[in-house]
């Protein structure tokens, strides 16, 4: 299956049936710190175990980044 | 509200611009932008926003200068290690620039204070480097119609986007706070300082165009970039109908300061 995964072309030979998997074949360790775009559309969480890929599917993960100085000022 | 001979000079790189000009530079004299958190991105940005002329900066951060500091945060110097960041960025932004006014906010950005001290600032920069607090930032921008620039490093990289009223929030992208611990903070994993300055001088810039009107702003995009493969990406973002915050169900309609829950993966 032909996937382009953060804009760069990718050929999987293993079964990349839903988002969850292509997230294990990316060695995404958890669902909780990425987002997902699958062609332009944001996909729910709770959606990636049930939302299925097609060939030529675009996929885009955007991860959390945090940043700026660097005092975890607040304890929570 | 007329420019002095000297700031002609001053300002005549900017003002020899077709796209900013004599009246561009005005209205850069009578922006005012609030810079939350005088770190790592905050401090590239108010230098240059600073010697851009921008009429009022304000400055919050409840923070003192630490040696660790120093790598990045490039408005605090040596000398000023203890000092409160908010009077080490007042005291730089002064000798840079005497035509900026400097408020500052020596606290933490919190639900009590935020809508209050948007109120006054045309657009906003988030310089901090907590979940929690990019979240606050987000939702009382949006609440209250402002626009802002979201920023965000890590190790090599950073992203940033900017919100406009109608365009996508950082909740389109991330719904919610993501687990303690999950996503390591520049404190856990490091980062380059200059990283640091790549990202908060495009946020800078983004404060320039906004308050001039000019040029196409980072809004509907994610601008990622790895500085090992200095590669720069923009991804489309679209407004999200299921954002909690601005689609069509609204959830979060009121102010807080939203906690990471706690989660025991590992992540080296």
């Amino acid at each position: 299956m032909k996937i382009t995964v953060n804009g760069e072309a990718k050929q999987y030979e293993q079964a990349v049936v839903t988002v969850a998997d292509l997230l294990v074949l990316e060695q995404v360790a958890s669902p909780e710190m990425v987002s997902v775009q699958r062609n332009g559309d944001f996909v729910a969480t709770e959606q990636f175990e049930t939302t299925m890929l097609e060939d030529g599917d675009e996929i885009d993960f955007l991860f959390f980044m945090g940043g700026g100085s660097i005092t975890d000022f607040l304890e929570l | 509200m007329d420019l002095t001979e000297q700031q002609i000079e001053r300002y005549s790189r900017h003002i020899l611009l077709q796209q900013v000009g004599y009246e561009g530079q005005l209205k850069i004299a009578q922006g005012k932008v609030l810079i939350i958190g005088a770190g790592g991105l905050g401090a590239p940005a108010a230098l240059y926003l600073a010697a851009a002329g921008v009429g009022t900066i304000g400055i919050i951060d409840a923070d003192v200068v630490d040696i660790t500091n120093l790598q990045r945060q490039v408005i605090h110097h040596t000398p000023d290690i203890g000092v409160a960041k908010v009077t080490s960025a007042a005291n730089k932004i002064a000798e840079i620039n005497p035509d900026v006014r400097v408020i500052q906010y020596h606290s933490w950005f919190s639900p009590d204070n935020a809508l209050e001290i948007i109120s006054d600032y045309d657009f906003i920069i988030d310089g901090t480097d907590n979940f929690p607090t990019k979240f606050l930032i987000n939702d009382a921008c949006v609440m209250a119609g402002k626009a802002f620039s979201h920023g965000g490093i890590l190790r090599f990289e950073g992203q940033t986007f900017t919100h406009i009223p109608g365009t996508a929030c950082y909740r389109c992208i991330f719904p919610k706070v993501p687990p303690k611990n999950l996503v390591p903070t520049c404190s856990q994993a490091g980062v380059l300082g200059s990283i640091a300055g790549m990202l908060g001088t495009i946020q800078a810039t983004e404060a320039l165009k906004y308050i001039l009107g000019i040029g196409d702003l980072l809004t509907n995009r994610l601008l990622i970039f790895n500085a090992l493969s200095m590669q720069f990406r923009t991804v489309p973002v679209k407004k999200n109908d299921n954002c909690p915050l601005c689609g069509t169900n609204p959830t979060i309609t009121e102010l807080v300061m939203e906690e990471q829950p706690t989660c025991e993966l590992k992540t080296k």
